[in-house]
């Protein structure tokens, strides 16, 4: 596929000291890139050190199971994931719904390390395996009035302890615009660490849009719509002052109750340094899709 | 029984109680030093130290309204447990404030912009000459002052279980729980039946 995304970032985007020390790494990636050779693991090129297995899978926001980071992974061992369909409809020319066992042979499963951003104002690099959104959506056909991609998580209160409350109106709801969606950056993540997608962290499918705070890759989704209105969103729907539709990682606009101009990366232990954040969180290959726009107030 | 445990409770020196405080916030360090907090031991010692802190709060609250309602004899244990909370609401702060925001600029900022960061600071400063006068010098000293300036503690406590809420993303349930509590703990307080006696 042509349009397939390349990382060009380095471990220079994350801290520039590193670039100072790495830098025969860095050159070394970027020859590798230059002589085409993608098919290089990624990490290499990256230079981005992943967060360890168990810092991902036991650190995590996933309200079904509960507001505590450690809920999701003491709770969400019941979940059924398998069998699992998702439910395509809206402006789409194949609507259906697609056995997520039958669907995952045909797509191309790939590593992307990403860093990732949560709202929180703390950040983890994650290596997830999955293939891009725009080849789902390019099986199923998407009409042309369609503007919006609109995904749901599964709602079941018995698996799901935490939707005993309404801590949100579930089900929880994400949404993109279809460029975003189409954006070949955005994943359909099916695994972390060349392992099955471990229920705390959205099994068996998760969408990942880097550059975008980590509330928008909703998790375990059963649906996914097409359509020409904006969707709704669970957290803007909670509170539209605090998370807007676009949610892109900006350090210059402020959470209300936070600021954003820095992160605290994960794994680095009780003195871990504050890091700037990055705009678009370093992933500047999508501001394009922001040219026209107002960032502040389309937060 | 009652008997038994008022005995008890008057021989417990009041030193012992403040080692016995004194043990979960140094437990939870040494945790954090040795990494076995999970993947974010700020984020885990914050949340800790505030959660406990409103506990002894709460805990001290309870105190009086037992001393006029049962035979039991607690008194005794208010002081301490007032003084152990401010000593928790004060590591909670300081973590926030070294761990957790680092820099300095932020961190006025963030005590003027963000609400729940003003309203857990105004507690915390009401707290404070509540604490510095947690002793017989001080209660000789003021007089019937002491018993005006120590009434401080009721808005302390409701704005401890406000803090808790302004941080808390969507709606929970738990922190609404404390703040229900913390309120009826406060209102008990103007009842007829609690004034008369």
């Amino acid at each position: 596929m042509a349009n397939r995304w390349r990382n060009t970032l380095t471990t220079a985007d994350v801290t520039p000291e590193a670039m100072f020390l790495n830098r025969r790494q860095v050159m070394a990636g970027a020859a590798a890139m230059g002589l085409g050779l993608t098919a290089a693991p990624l990490r290499a090129a990256t230079g981005l050190e992943p967060n360890s297995y168990e810092d991902i899978t036991s650190y995590n926001n996933y309200y079904e199971f509960g507001t505590g980071k450690e809920d999701p992974a003491r709770n969400a061992g019941q979940l059924t994931t398998d069998p699992w369909t998702i439910k395509i409809d809206g402006l789409v020319e194949k609507p259906g719904d697609y056995v997520l066992s039958d669907l995952i042979p045909q797509m191309t499963t790939e590593e992307r390390i990403y860093r990732f951003r949560c709202v929180e104002a703390w950040s983890m690099v994650v290596p997830w395996n999955g293939f891009e959104l725009a080849d789902l959506l390019d099986l199923v056909g998407v009409k042309p009035e369609a503007q919006y991609v609109a995904f749901e998580t599964l709602y079941r209160p018995e698996e799901m302890p935490g939707t005993r409350f309404p801590v949100l109106d579930w089900p929880y709801r994400e949404g993109l615009r279809l460029d975003e969606a189409r954006h070949p950056l955005t994943l359909l993540a099916t695994g972390i660490y060349g392992k099955p997608m471990p229920n705390q962290n959205g099994a068996p499918i998760r969408l990942v849009v880097p550059w975008k705070y980590g509330f928008k890759y909703i998790k375990s989704i059963t649906r996914i719509t097409l359509t020409d209105k904006q969707p709704k969103t669970s957290w803007n729907m909670a509170n539209a002052r605090e998370y807007g539709f676009y949610s892109n990682v900006n350090p210059q606009v402020d959470h209300p109750r936070w600021s954003q101009a820095t992160e605290r990366r994960i794994g680095g232990g009780l003195f871990a340094r504050r890091e700037p954040t990055l705009m678009f969180n370093g992933y500047d290959e999508v501001a394009s899709l922001y040219e026209a726009m107002d960032l502040r107030k389309n937060f | 029984m009652i008997q038994q445990i008022n005995s008890r409770v008057r021989q417990i020196p009041n030193w012992a109680l403040y080692l016995l405080g004194a043990v979960p916030v140094v437990w939870l360090y040494v945790q954090g030093f040795q990494n076995a907090l999970g993947p974010d031991p700020v984020d885990a010692i914050e949340h800790r130290l505030g959660l406990w802190a409103l506990w002894l709060l709460i805990a001290g609250l309870c105190i009086s309204p037992i001393q006029r309602n049962t035979p039991l004899r607690l008194l005794k244990l208010r002081r301490p447990i007032g003084v152990l909370a401010f000593m928790y609401v004060l590591v909670h702060f300081l973590t926030w404030l070294v761990l957790d925001v680092q820099i300095p600029s932020q961190i006025w900022a963030d005590i003027v912009k963000r609400p729940y960061v003003t309203v857990g600071m105004v507690a915390m400063l009401l707290l404070l000459p509540l604490a510095l006068t947690s002793n017989d010098w001080s209660i000789r000293k003021l007089g019937s002052k002491w018993r005006q300036l120590h009434w401080l503690v009721y808005p302390a406590v409701i704005l401890a279980a406000i803090h808790m809420i302004l941080q808390a993303k969507g709606f929970q349930l738990e922190p609404m729980i404390y703040l229900v509590v913390v309120l009826v703990l406060v209102g008990v307080r103007r009842t007829p039946l609690y004034l008369r006696r």
